[in-house]
């Protein structure tokens, strides 16, 4: 391919993920409501367009029309950076996923991803961590005890989530012996998914998850009931949507991310051995990762809905006295696993 | 004697408890259950609630079925009324009640549905209704004059037997 083809293909991958990104996130709103009114007995929101599909729609128009409220304690270059940080953040970490294998249209072969970078895994996890900034920022600057407590909480959560999130990232690595997402969903072929052969790594990397996307129950920053809204009491309008939308982005990205990392990416178990064609066989695989990122996003939805929320303290023990542990327990039980079966 | 400090707390945790894991597939089973439950949303301007007789709607005055009020004005209502939300003028007629309420006026705004005036009335001649739906634009329009208070007997018989067997 020419450098031209190249770019070409990168533009049309990069504008079909971000437009693909932003319809499910106001969809990820839609089946937020539609989940939380369920698991109440409730029918959810249902009156606009068909069974409510243009919910999101109206509520985006909704927080467009508001006004623009800027505290005068805040300081206000902080105030407007914040929400921006959080969303370029939450768009531009999806770039090193892949999606879906190699896609053979005519001579051009096209990876299914709009970066394939040696370094993919450490490039997630150091913009994923980039995401408290826009978070801690934005309690900072509001000038507001409540924002600013939450600020606090959020840079807290994230130093002790961090390192289980790290330590849990190093099992999988171990296995694949690169940091190349692709490298990793190759090296999960059939069901040698990690979430099978590291349980344990794959429970700690998902609590992680959920304290990396500040989701109950580990929403300590936002915290309604004690921080009136945390980090963004102070902000409305369009600044407001801005991390409404990063926290759904951010969802997004982390379950597209464990998919990748413990659920076997894009693979559907021997389906090589099928024979089938080669492009329906790109076509089921991308459908596989799409199915199983729903399901981890049903997943994220429904525990929200579950479980309360954990107390400041009490994150902390979980974070410092049992995640870290457990996921330096799930390091030497992979070498001792490459050790003995050399997988 | 057994001591306090031996007893196991209510609030000490077992050790299945404390790795949180099976408590929390627990929680999640019972969402999952209440998801496919049905549903306890009525729908409202579609389907209307259909409220018992005990039910304390807007107050309305009965009608006879001779188109004739029962309420012969003798301000009771009025004065029982906590939030002062009922004027009647009253005036005199040739019938064989003799007293009728020349003007009965709610404001809506004020009644409070406490049910009071029901309660005081010597006449079974005031009742709340089952109607729950006021809802007005300005402030005139809240005070109900005797032509929107006026319900025939028979859409009101539901809440005078209830009336006279709990009263």
């Amino acid at each position: 391919m020419s450098l031209l083809e190249i770019i070409i293909f990168a533009l049309i991958k990069i504008v079909l993920i971000v437009g693909v990104m932003l319809v499910s996130v106001a969809y990820m709103v839609y089946f937020e409501r539609k989940v939380s009114a369920w698991a109440q007995n409730r029918i959810g929101p249902n009156r606009v367009g068909w069974k409510g599909t243009l919910q999101p729609f109206a509520d985006l128009f909704k927080l467009v029309l508001k006004e623009d409220i800027v505290p005068d304690n805040a300081d206000r270059k902080i105030h407007t950076l914040a929400p921006v940080i959080a969303l370029l953040v939450a768009l531009s970490t999806y770039a090193v996923i892949p999606f879906g294998p190699e896609l053979k249209l005519g001579s051009y072969n096209i990876p299914l991803l709009v970066a394939d970078v040696n370094i993919g895994v450490l490039f997630i996890l150091a913009l994923t961590s980039l995401g408290v900034y826009a978070i801690t920022l934005a309690g900072w600057s509001s000038g507001s005890k409540y924002s600013l407590l939450g600020g606090i909480r959020s840079s807290a959560q994230m130093i002790s989530y961090e390192v289980s999130m790290g330590f849990s990232v190093a099992g999988v690595l171990l296995l694949s012996e690169s940091l190349r997402p692709m490298a990793i969903v190759e090296s999960q072929y059939g069901w040698m998914w990690n979430a099978f052969i590291q349980p344990i790594g794959f429970i700690t990397f998902l609590v992680s998850a959920f304290a990396e996307t500040n989701r109950l129950p580990f929403d300590l920053p936002e915290a309604e009931p004690e921080l009136v809204g945390g980090f963004h009491t102070e902000y409305s309008s369009m600044k407001f949507a801005g991390f409404f939308l990063a926290e759904y982005a951010n969802m997004i990205i982390a379950s597209a991310f464990i998919v990748t990392l413990y659920l076997g990416g894009w693979q559907i178990p021997y389906i090589q051995e099928l024979g089938l064609s080669p492009i329906l066989e790109t076509v089921l695989c991308f459908g596989a990762f799409l199915f199983k990122m729903a399901l981890l996003l049903f997943f994220f939805l429904w525990v929200r809905w579950s479980l309360p929320r954990f107390r400041y303290d009490q994150l902390m023990n979980l974070g410092w006295k049992v995640m870290f542990p457990l996921s330096l327990i799930n390091i030497v039980w992979v070498a001792i696993l490459i050790m003995i079966f050399g997988l | 004697m057994e001591t306090n400090t031996k007893r196991r707390r209510i609030k000490d945790l077992s050790f299945w408890e404390k790795i949180y894991i099976p408590e929390i597939v627990k929680g999640l089973s019972l969402t999952l259950r209440t998801m496919f439950k049905p549903k306890f949303t009525m729908e409202y301007p579609e389907v209307k609630f259909d409220p018992p007789a005990s039910y304390r709607g807007r107050p309305v005055l009965v009608q006879e079925d001779n188109g004739v009020e029962r309420c012969v004005a003798c301000g009771l209502c009025a004065r029982v009324c906590p939030a002062l939300a009922i004027e009647i003028q009253e005036a005199e007629t040739n019938l064989e009640k003799e007293r009728y309420p020349e003007k009965f006026e709610i404001n809506m705004l004020r009644c409070i549905f406490c049910g009071f005036c029901e309660e005081v009335c010597p006449e079974e001649a005031i009742v709340m209704s089952k109607d729950y739906e006021l809802a007005f634009t300005n402030r005139e329009d809240a005070i109900y004059g005797k032509d929107k208070l006026l319900v025939p007997v028979k859409k009101l018989q539901d809440r005078i037997d209830f009336l006279r067997q709990y009263k």
